[in-house]
C-alpha cells in the first residue's frame, strides 16, 4: 500500500503546520514592533526599580545616563560607557540626541510617547490573541505533545550535556536525518512559549492602574508595579537573546531551506534547528 | 565562498529592510488613518478594563510604611500667575471651586467649606504615563458628595476640571466620565502625607482619579464643569495632553 493513499490533507507530513507557520510570522512582526515601541516607552523614563514605587530620587537598580557629551548604562554600581549608542547618539541629521535608545531601535524613530504606546498596545492585542490561539490549537492538534514533549531519557544529565557539547561545537545533524527537536530546542521553545511570552503579557498588564484595581493580585504577584516593569524589561532582553540565538542557529542550519520551510511547511523528515 | 556571499547579501538586505521598515513605520505613525487603527486597541483596553471589574473596584491602598520618601512632582511645579501667587501667599483662603455647566444647582465651594465636609484619606500609588510611580497619602472630599449637592442634569456625560496652571500658553484641563466621577476613591484632595498639598503637587486642590494614569489627576483645580460632550473644550480631545501630544483620553493602562 502506498503511504500517500492514507494521507488526508491535514495529515500531510509537513514539518511546520499552517497554524504554526502563520503564528510564527505574526509573532515575528509582533516581537519586532513590541520591542521597538517598548523602547520608545522606556525612553520616557530610562530607569528601573524594584518594589511598588520608584521615581527620580529613588534608587534605580538600572538606569541610562545622558548628557550632550556622554551616554552610559548603569547596572547596580557598574557603569558602562555607551556614548554613540545609548544615552548619547546622532540622529539621521547628525544631531546629538540624549534619549536613551537610538532612533534606529525605536518605533517611531523620533520620540513620541503617545505614538509608541499606540503601536505597543495594538500589537500587544495581536500578540496576546495569537498566543492564546496558538497555545490552545497546538495542544489540540498535539503539536506540543508530539514535538515538545520531553521523554524521560532526554532528561538524563549525560544526554543534556551531550546536546550542549553538540551545540558548542556547532555540530548539527545533516538536514533530513532527524525528525524531532533536540533537548535544548525543546527546553527553549517551552520556556519561551509557555513561560516567557505569558510573563510579558502579565507583567505588562500589571503596570496598568485599572488592572491593578480589577486584579490586584496581578501586581502583587510580581512584587509591585515597578518590579513588574523591571521584569517586563528583563523579559524583553531575554526575548532578544532568544531571537539572536534563533538567528545564529538559522544561519548555521541553512537559512534559505529553513526559512522556506517556515513559509511553505517544508518536509517532515528535515530537522528544525532554528 | 558562494555561501558566505549569500549570507552577507542576506545581512545587507536585512539591514536595508530594517531601514525601510523604520521609515515606513514613521510614515505610518504620522498617518491619521493608521493612527486610528492603532488607537482602536485603546478602545479595546477601555472596554475590557471597564468590563472586567464591577465598575466600582477600588485601586490598591497601602500602609504608611509603603510611602515614597518624596512624592515626585511633574508637569507644572508652580502656576506662577499673579492670582495664584497672591492666593498662595494667604494660604489659599480665597480659593473657590466653581461648579458650572450642566448642574441643577451650580455653586462655589471655598477651600475651608471643602475642608469641613466629610473626608476620605487613602494611600495610593500614582502611576505616571512615563513609567515611574510614587505612593502618597491623600485626604480630600469625595467628589460624589459635591456632585450630590450641585446635582447633575440628565444630559451631563463628563466632568471637565479647569486648572489654574498653563503649559506652553494653554490652560491645563482634564476630564473624566461619570463612572469615575462617582467612584469612592475619586476625591478633591487638599492634603498630601498629612500636610497641605505642596505647590509643586497641585496646591490647594488636586483631583485624584486612582484607576488612571497621572496626567488625569488635574492639579490647581479651580472649577468643575459638567458637559454633554468634550468637543467644545480645548481642542476637543478631553484634556491638555490629549490635545497637545495625543495621549489617550482613557488612561487606565
Amino acid at each position: 500500500m502506498k503511504i500517500e493513499m492514507i494521507e488526508t490533507p491535514q495529515d500531510k507530513p509537513v514539518r511546520h503546520r499552517l497554524t504554526t507557520r502563520f503564528w510564527h510570522w505574526i509573532n515575528a512582526l509582533c516581537l519586532l514592533v513590541l520591542i521597538m515601541s517598548g523602547l520608545t516607552i522606556f525612553n520616557a523614563h530610562p530607569r528601573l526599580y524594584w518594589g511598588e514605587y520608584g521615581a527620580v530620587g529613588d534608587y534605580a537598580w538600572a538606569a541610562v545616563g545622558s548628557s550632550e557629551t556622554l551616554g552610559y548604562v548603569r547596572v547596580g554600581e557598574t557603569k558602562i560607557e555607551t556614548t554613540g549608542f545609548i544615552g548619547n547618539w546622532r540622529d539621521g541629521n547628525g544631531k546629538i540626541q540624549t534619549w536613551a535608545f537610538p532612533g534606529w531601535a525605536t518605533i517611531p524613530s523620533y520620540y513620541s510617547l503617545a505614538e509608541g504606546r499606540r503601536w505597543h498596545f495594538f500589537f500587544a492585542w495581536v500578540f496576546s490573541v495569537g498566543l492564546a490561539f496558538f497555545m490552545i490549537r497546538s495542544l489540540f492538534n498535539r503539536h506540543v505533545q508530539r514535538d515538545l514533549h520531553i521523554a524521560r531519557e532526554e532528561w538524563r544529565p549525560s544526554h543534556i550535556w551531550q546536546d550542549v557539547k553538540n551545540h558548542m561545537r556547532l555540530r548539527f545533524p545533516a538536514p533530513g536525518t532527524v525528525n524531532i527537536y533536540n533537548i535544548l530546542q525543546k527546553l527553549s521553545y517551552i520556556g519561551v512559549i509557555f513561560i516567557l511570552l505569558p510573563l510579558m503579557i502579565f507583567t505588562g498588564l500589571a503596570m496598568s492602574p485599572a488592572m491593578d484595581a480589577n486584579w490586584p493580585l496581578l501586581t502583587d504577584m510580581f512584587g509591585g508595579r515597578q518590579s513588574a516593569r523591571s521584569i517586563h524589561f528583563i523579559g524583553m532582553f531575554l526575548l532578544l537573546v532568544f531571537f539572536i540565538v534563533h538567528m545564529v542557529t538559522l544561519l548555521l542550519a541553512g537559512p534559505f531551506k529553513q526559512t522556506w520551510a517556515m513559509i511553505s511547511g517544508g518536509k517532515r523528515e528535515g530537522a528544525g534547528y532554528a | 565562498m558562494r555561501k558566505l556571499l549569500t549570507r552577507r547579501s542576506l545581512i545587507t538586505s536585512a539591514a536595508l529592510g530594517a531601514g525601510g521598515l523604520l521609515s515606513g513605520c514613521d510614515a505610518l505613525s504620522r498617518s491619521p488613518g493608521f493612527q486610528n487603527i492603532l488607537a482602536s486597541a485603546e478602545d479595546a483596553n477601555f472596554l475590557v478594563q471597564r468590563a472586567l471589574g464591577d465598575r466600582m473596584e477600588l485601586a490598591s491602598e497601602y500602609a504608611i510604611a509603603d510611602l515614597s520618601p518624596k512624592f515626585r512632582a511633574n508637569g507644572t511645579r508652580d502656576p506662577g500667575t499673579p492670582d495664584y501667587t497672591a492666593s498662595a501667599a494667604q494660604g489659599f483662603a480665597d480659593w473657590q471651586l466653581r461648579f458650572t455647566g450642566l448642574f441643577t444647582k451650580p455653586q462655589n465651594f471655598s477651600l475651608s467649606a471643602l475642608q469641613s465636609m466629610p473626608q476620605r484619606t487613602q494611600i495610593t500609588r500614582h502611576d505616571c504615563v512615563e513609567g515611574w510611580s510614587a505612593i502618597g497619602q491623600w485626604t480630600g472630599v469625595p467628589l460624589k458628595l459635591l456632585l450630590d449637592l450641585a446635582q447633575l442634569q440628565g444630559k451631563a456625560k463628563f466632568l471637565v476640571f479647569h486648572c489654574a496652571d498653563r503649559l506652553g500658553g494653554r490652560p491645563y484641563y482634564e476630564s473624566i466620565d461619570l463612572l469615575d466621577a462617582f467612584h469612592p476613591q475619586t476625591i478633591m484632595a487638599h492634603r498630601l502625607n498629612g500636610e497641605a498639598v505642596p505647590v509643586e503637587n497641585g496646591a490647594p486642590l488636586r483631583l485624584r482619579v486612582e484607576r488612571q494614569l497621572g496626567y488625569k489627576h488635574a492639579k490647581y483645580v479651580t472649577g468643575i464643569e459638567a458637559v454633554a460632550t468634550l468637543d467644545n473644550i480645548g481642542s476637543g480631545k478631553g484634556g491638555y495632553w490629549e490635545d497637545v501630544a495625543d495621549y489617550e483620553w482613557y488612561a487606565g493602562i
